[in-house]
């Protein structure tokens, strides 16, 4: 037996649990050792994608794995954010309850909307997160004195052991995170209740008559992916020190869904090139735009021109994302009828 | 014979420890670490001063705003073409943060720890800046001349922040203490925005008004401004305001008239400085002149809705021509700023930022050429009180004062006043209706001001050449 | 008493707005199932355009025909150009696709325009009306607005109900392949739809531009109540759009009005989710039946 016989026949166990955690052992042990050697700039941007992660991983469950459009999840990482800012001013808690806080509060918040989204189709649905998306954050402006008006709220990161420096302590935090909220995620998608998303997300009526409870599930998938919003929401409010409502306009719920699309909707890695694009985008964009030294005003709005005409050119060429892209490289072709990652097409109706 | 199970899962493995990995290479290999500066004072070195800050230059926010970094440059520029401070040239990196926090926090960091700014000069906003003001704070990075009338930016717990124009609650104070003394037994109906600017400022007129004269007191979100306050203003007219006081943002300001004359109601209006600029308000209300189809005719009913507005001014305002200041700061700009002169011309936010720039270029030439972080905030600490500035008061700056301005006057916009002229048109003006006053940010008492008002030096960098 | 009848006023016409937004995602709904996004952007874009013309001298009528010519141009050439490419995938990529041009357009009138404070000029007075010796909430321009969308919501009724255009129309955006089969130009009738909403989307633009302040984000919350109003409405009816655009506008300016401004978009939240819950599908949409 030659060495490439010994390493083809090392089989992972069949376990999803077993099989995702050596990954994200590995990408852990990578990743602790790339953001000791970065500057402290890129620590932190290092750090905001893994918080962005987090957020687009429940989104992609809930576009990707059960088919619901929404709008809104930048206003569940705002009741994520304030959750936790509200403990850390008012309470002694445990950070890691505070975390756990944040994204139960946001689920719960996800379990509210998506009880009424159960009805709601494609469009509709967007339009009722759109405005939950805009709703949201001007309830804490109608409360300024509880939620911190202007001056917002501050989040204080836990000190970092031994010689750590703040910063790196809350990306590791941050990383931490994501990688446990990935391998929880992508344990769900591969046991029983992902498959109930998706069969409920192809085929509603197909899924009732097989016996799944369609209504719960959804819901379900609502409530799960407001919670990854929430903690995501919580972490990036960790990143920028102070929770506002200036935070959470409703472009940011545009730029999670972009991002998510373009990173490759359904997919776990894929979320990893969304949280990259999402950080990257506006420095790339504006520094392209310098080139053509148009003079500051107009180079900001050339920067949003550029990224603008990346989301549509990317939707064009690409519309499986950048993850898409890869698996198609790789040689994954989709297989009919399973494990897909698009959104499908609505059936023509009966007018 | 392996079975096909075995070999997808097989092939998943190598798949995803080749992602995994190929991710940390690509991690590492796309964020280029930066060079970390091991110059004791960062942002200065023998020929330049790298200053950085935040503001809007895109989104809802922007207009009128993203007029003040590129006029600060213009005086940078000027002082760079005479040799710079102490032989060092200005380098001023102002990034667009649209307004939104989140933004902010991440380019001032950017700014502090990969560009290596020296000082924070003339970032925009309350929840902006609230947002960094800690992390400037901890970083001991100078937060300088914050462009928001928030009363906390001269807080001990932040000794790197100061403030620069009046903060709200003295705009509010002195506004109401006019109100107190020439509408007597009027009522007073406000409306404000729904944030610590509307706030500060009605804070004031309360500590001034009677609160029984205030018969309504309307609110709007700036966040949600969708289209005329039509509603608000309704209520006040119900309500028999006759005094209105608009505390607000110049869109708000048009946003607030227009429904209003459309209603037929005109009540004596005061607005906040903040929102009353007649040439960033003038062409909001300029809709409101046309009749049916026809070229715009702009001047007469805007101008009509804005004649009789009671506002404040803590430097003189662009239609003050005779004012030597007014001309510096219209010289500076038509050379050194040519196109944004050429666009806005010399309005409240081109003077505003003018003077902002040349206050922090004084502190830069009271610092010395042994520059540091301390030796500036030194500079603003001991000397701020003798700065040489537009302004009808001193600034107030001490070791223990981190405000700027805690002074103005009360001007009334007349169609008799010379008008502001600028590329859009011709705008009303404004007369001065009583002294200047000082006053603080907290309940104190409104004083007379009679001191003296500095004269622009000839040569505008004249102790640097060094 | 008064201020509800001023406060009703303000509503119907905002709702009025709101319609004239709805209508144009309703027509493009029917034409090719997709929510454009940047429909509102575009009415911006295109009043824009207006403006330049108007500072250049053109009368005002000129220019406003113009630019829903323009308008319509625009639509159709997005439909033909980033929609088409897009047909039978995901769902989410015209979504993705509209947006962008959302960004785009608002980049463009940015770059081009800048920052500062307009106004932009009225097609008629804006003084209120008087009413006996009152003067009411209510102006010239106000009752344009109105008869306005009242005609672009009957010519849209009868387009799409009388005429064989129409039919036409309906039978492409149930089936293309079948509608091909039967000899209908797909291709022509789903750039005509979208041209149509262009020109629907332009007059939004012209109509709300002269009382709100003139910049490149004017549109965008008109758009997120416009929306609201056309899923409250039924997406397929544009009977619906005006409905929902008056109850939008009615139920926002009473609750902006006795709550306070800060609570217009919970609001409208409520709302929304009352009409949903009671008919998911829209107030007019008729539930569509299922093959299973």
């Amino acid at each position: 037996m030659d060495a490439a016989t010994i390493v083809r026949s090392v089989r992972l166990p069949r376990q999803p649990l077993l099989r995702h955690l050596p990954v994200a052992l590995v990408a852990g042990a990578v990743l602790y050792v790339v953001t000791l050697r970065l500057s402290s700039y890129n620590v932190y941007q290092v750090g905001e994608i893994a918080a962005y992660i987090v957020a687009l991983v429940g989104l992609s469950l809930l576009t990707g794995a059960n088919g619901q459009i929404s709008l809104g999840h930048g206003a569940f990482m705002a009741v994520g954010a304030y959750t936790m800012a509200l403990l850390m001013n008012h309470t002694q808690s445990n950070f890691i309850l505070e975390l756990a806080a944040a994204a139960g509060v946001a689920a719960a918040a996800g379990l509210v909307l998506g009880l009424p989204a159960t009805r709601l189709k494609g469009p509709y649905l967007a339009g009722m997160t759109l405005l939950f998306a805009l709703a949201v954050p001007s309830v804490a402006d109608k409360w300024p004195a509880t939620f911190g008006g202007d001056q917002g709220l501050t989040t204080t990161v836990p000190t970092a052991p031994g010689s750590l420096s703040a910063e790196e302590w809350l990306t590791q935090i941050q990383i931490a995170v994501a990688l446990v909220v990935m391998v929880l995620v992508a344990n769900l998608l591969w046991s029983r209740f992902g498959r109930a998303f998706r069969a409920v997300r192809d085929d509603e009526i197909a899924a009732s008559l097989a016996g799944i409870h369609v209504a719960r599930t959804k819901v379900m998938a609502f409530a799960i992916s407001a919670g990854c919003a929430g903690l995501g929401g919580a972490l990036l409010s960790l990143s920028t020190g102070v929770v506002n409502t200036g935070e959470f306009p409703l472009t940011l719920s545009i730029q999670l869904l972009a991002a998510m699309v373009l990173g490759g909707t359904g997919t776990l890695i894929g979320m990893v090139w969304g949280g990259i694009l999402l950080v990257y985008m506006p420095q790339w964009s504006t520094s392209l735009s310098s080139d053509f030294n148009l003079g500051a005003g107009a180079n900001a709005y050339l920067a949003t021109i550029i990224f603008g005409l990346v989301l549509i050119v990317a939707m064009i060429a690409a519309p499986n994302g950048i993850q898409g892209g890869l698996r198609w490289l790789w040689g994954h072709r989709p297989r009919p009828g399973g494990g897909g990652t698009a959104v499908p097409v609505p059936a023509p109706t009966v007018d | 014979m392996r079975s096909r199970t075995a070999r997808r899962i097989g092939a998943g493995l190598w798949a995803r420890a080749l992602v995994a990995g190929s991710l940390g290479l690509v991690l590492g290999v796309t964020l280029l670490p930066a060079t970390a500066d091991a110059a004791s004072t960062p942002g200065v070195t023998s020929s330049s001063i790298t200053i950085g800050a935040t503001v809007p230059l895109t989104g809802p926010a922007a207009p009128g705003y993203d007029e003040i970094a590129p006029a600060m440059n213009a005086v940078f520029s000027y002082v760079n073409a005479h040799g710079g401070v102490y032989g060092r040239k200005i380098n001023y990196q102002y990034l667009d943060d649209g307004y939104n926090p989140a933004n902010t926090a991440t380019l001032t960091r950017k700014l502090v720890l990969q560009n290596n700014i020296f000082a924070d000069v003339g970032s925009l906003g309350t929840p902006t800046q609230s947002a960094v003001q800690g992390f400037l704070n901890a970083q001991k990075v100078p937060q300088l001349f914050i462009e928001s009338g928030c009363n906390c930016w001269s807080n001990p717990k932040y000794p790197q922040s100061y403030g620069w124009q009046p903060p709200y609650t003295v705009d509010g104070k002195i506004l109401g203490a006019y109100i107190k003394a020439n509408f007597a037994g009027k009522k007073i109906g406000y409306l404000s925005q729904a944030d610590e600017f509307g706030q500060d400022v009605v804070k004031g007129l309360d500590m001034q008004i009677p609160k029984a004269s205030v018969v309504s007191r309307q609110t709007y979100d700036a966040a949600t401004l969708a289209g005329p306050l039509s509603n608000q203003m309704a209520a006040l007219k119900a309500a028999g305001a006759q005094v209105v006081v608009l505390a607000t943002i110049p869109a708000a300001t048009a946003l607030a008239m227009l429904p209003a004359a459309v209603i037929g109601y005109f009540p004596q209006y005061v607005v906040d400085s903040v929102g009353a600029d007649s040439p960033t308000v003038g062409p909001l209300l300029s809709s409101f002149a046309q009749k049916g189809g026809g070229t715009p005719a702009q001047v007469a009913a805007a101008s009509g809705l804005l004649n009789g507005v009671i506002t404040t001014a803590y430097f003189a305002p662009e239609s003050d021509t005779a004012n030597p200041w007014v001309q510096a700061e219209k010289n500076i700009l038509q050379q050194y700023a040519p196109s944004l002169y050429a666009k806005s011309g010399l309005d409240g936010n081109t003077q505003y930022g003018v003077a902002l720039a040349y206050t922090f270029v004084q502190a830069l030439q009271k610092a010395g050429k042994n520059l540091t972080r301390q030796s500036l905030l030194n500079a603003i600490n001991t000397s701020g009180r003798k700065f040489v500035t537009p302004g009808f008061v001193p600034l107030a700056y001490s070791s223990s004062v981190h405000f700027g301005f805690l002074g103005e006057e009360v001007v009334k916009l007349q169609s008799s006043a010379p008008p502001a002229v600028t590329p859009t048109g011709s705008w009303i003006g404004g007369v001065a209706v009583g002294p200047v006053q000082v006053t603080n940010a907290g309940p104190g008492p409104i004083k007379k001001y009679t001191g003296p008002t500095s004269v622009p030096p000839k040569n505008l960098s004249s102790s640097s050449s060094g | 008493m008064s201020l509800f009848i001023d406060y009703t006023l303000n509503g119907i016409a905002n709702g009025m707005i709101y319609a004239t937004l709805a209508l144009a995602l309703v027509l493009i709904y029917r034409a090719t199932k997709i929510i454009n996004f940047a429909q509102g952007a575009a009415g911006m874009l295109t009043t824009f355009i207006a403006f330049s013309l108007l500072s250049r001298g053109l009368g005002y009528w000129w220019a406003f025909v113009l630019v829903l010519v323009i308008g319509f141009a625009m639509g159709a050439a997005t439909e033909r150009i980033l929609i088409r490419p897009l047909h039978g995938r995901s769902e989410l990529n015209p979504v993705i696709v509209t947006i962008g041009l959302l960004v785009v357009f608002e980049g463009l009138a940015g770059a081009i325009y800048g920052n500062a404070s307009r106004g932009f000029p009225a097609a008629f007075s804006q003084a209120g009306l008087r009413v006996g010796n009152t003067t009411v909430a209510f102006s010239h321009f106000d009752v344009f607005i109105l008869i306005a969308v009242l005609a672009l919501m009957a010519g849209t009724l009868v387009l799409f109900r009388y005429t064989a255009l129409g039919l036409r129309m309906r039978a492409t955006a149930f089936s293309r392949e079948i509608a091909r089969l039967l000899g209908v130009r797909v291709g022509i009738l789903l750039s005509l739809g979208w041209g149509l909403a262009g020109i629907a989307g332009s007059l939004a633009g012209l109509l709300v531009a002269p009382t709100r302040s003139f910049g490149p984000y004017y549109m965008d919350l008109i758009l997120v109540y416009g929306f609201t109003a056309a899923v409250i409405g039924g997406l397929e009816s544009p009977v619906g759009a005006l409905v929902g655009g008056l109850i939008a506008g009615l139920c926002i300016s009473y609750v902006g009005g006795y709550l306070g401004s800060g609570l217009e978009p919970l609001g409208a939240l409520a709302l929304l989710m009352v009409a949903l819950m009671a008919r998911p599908e829209g107030i007019f949409s008729r539930p569509p039946a299922r093959r299973v």
